[in-house]
């Protein structure tokens, strides 16, 4: 009786699916979703083929419940959570390195910016969008060279705004080490921000 | 004043750390007085705060350059996934 129903609702879900579509309608949205949580093409095609496939895998477990877009939507997420994983579990040693580095930028004794690390002002008008636009680049080179273990964090907190708990709890991280790394990769993307700019 | 707190309001390291928790998660209100009274007295700090927001909005409105896959690779993807339906 049970399976009788089960093998139903597959039939009906199916028939809401149609995989010969997805290259189509959903390839460059899946690719944009992991380019911005991510910053690297190589990755996020890689991302969006892993994602049709094992779509593809799980067609009997899709549920109707969500759309077809919303679920390839939820199976990139886990595969973006998954990476952010990998590359976090091969950097422990960054963390030692987050407090290192701390001592570049403050005082030791009393917290105050050392002076050749004192934030000056950009002196832009934050309303031009070409300005913006500039340092949107500068930025992205910025990005590239953070620990990767910073990097997903950052991204993780600012695309998804997810609860630091759950990004702590994907990343294997106590909360402390969360902010003490959000904390460093500000002043860092900052310092690197004016190096370029001026 | 107390030897802790005057401490914490001169120590711009402790103040940019509560700007940036602030910004994204929760401070106290003991630590928001702090960093009230720290941002009053420093400019530098007042100026990273501006800059920290600043990025943030350039991270979240970032535009790929490339937004769309290439052709080549799409057709690739179009096949493969051919291919495995009709292995059922």
């Amino acid at each position: 009786m049970n399976d009788d129903k089960t093998a139903t609702t597959e039939i009906v879900d199916l028939q809401e699916l149609d995989p010969v579509a997805w290259v189509e309608k959903y390839a460059d949205y899946l690719y944009r979703f992991a380019m911005m949580r991510l910053r690297d093409e190589e990755v996020a095609r890689d991302l969006v083929q892993d994602t049709f496939l094992a779509a593809l895998q799980q067609l009997a477990k899709f549920e109707g419940r969500s759309n077809e877009k919303t679920w390839l939507t939820a199976i990139i997420k886990n595969k973006i959570a998954d990476f952010y994983r990998k590359q976090s579990s091969k950097n422990l040693k960054e963390l030692a390195l987050v407090e290192n580095e701390q001592l570049d930028f403050f005082e030791n004794d009393n917290g105050h910016w050392k002076s050749p690390h004192q934030p000056q002002p950009f002196g832009l008008d934050a309303d031009n969008p070409l300005l913006i636009k500039e340092l949107g680049l500068i930025l992205d080179a910025c990005l590239k060279k953070l620990p990767a273990l910073w990097f997903s964090v950052f991204s993780m907190k600012h695309m998804d705004d997810l609860a630091s708990a759950k990004i702590c709890a994907t990343l294997k991280l106590s909360d402390s080490n969360f902010w003490v790394i959000m904390h460093r990769t500000k002043i860092n993307l900052r310092a690197c921000l004016q190096k370029h700019w001026n | 004043m107390k030897g802790a707190l005057k401490k914490i309001i001169y120590n711009c390291k402790q103040a940019t750390f509560l700007i940036e928790k602030k910004t994204l998660g929760k401070i106290s209100a003991a630590e928001a007085l702090q960093l009230k009274i720290h941002l009053a007295g420093c400019s530098v700090c007042r100026t990273f705060q501006q800059q920290s927001i600043l990025i943030n909005h350039l991270f979240t409105s970032f535009e790929p350059e490339e937004p769309t896959l290439d052709n080549d690779f799409k057709i690739n993807l179009q096949q493969r996934i051919e291919k495995e339906l009709n292995k059922n």
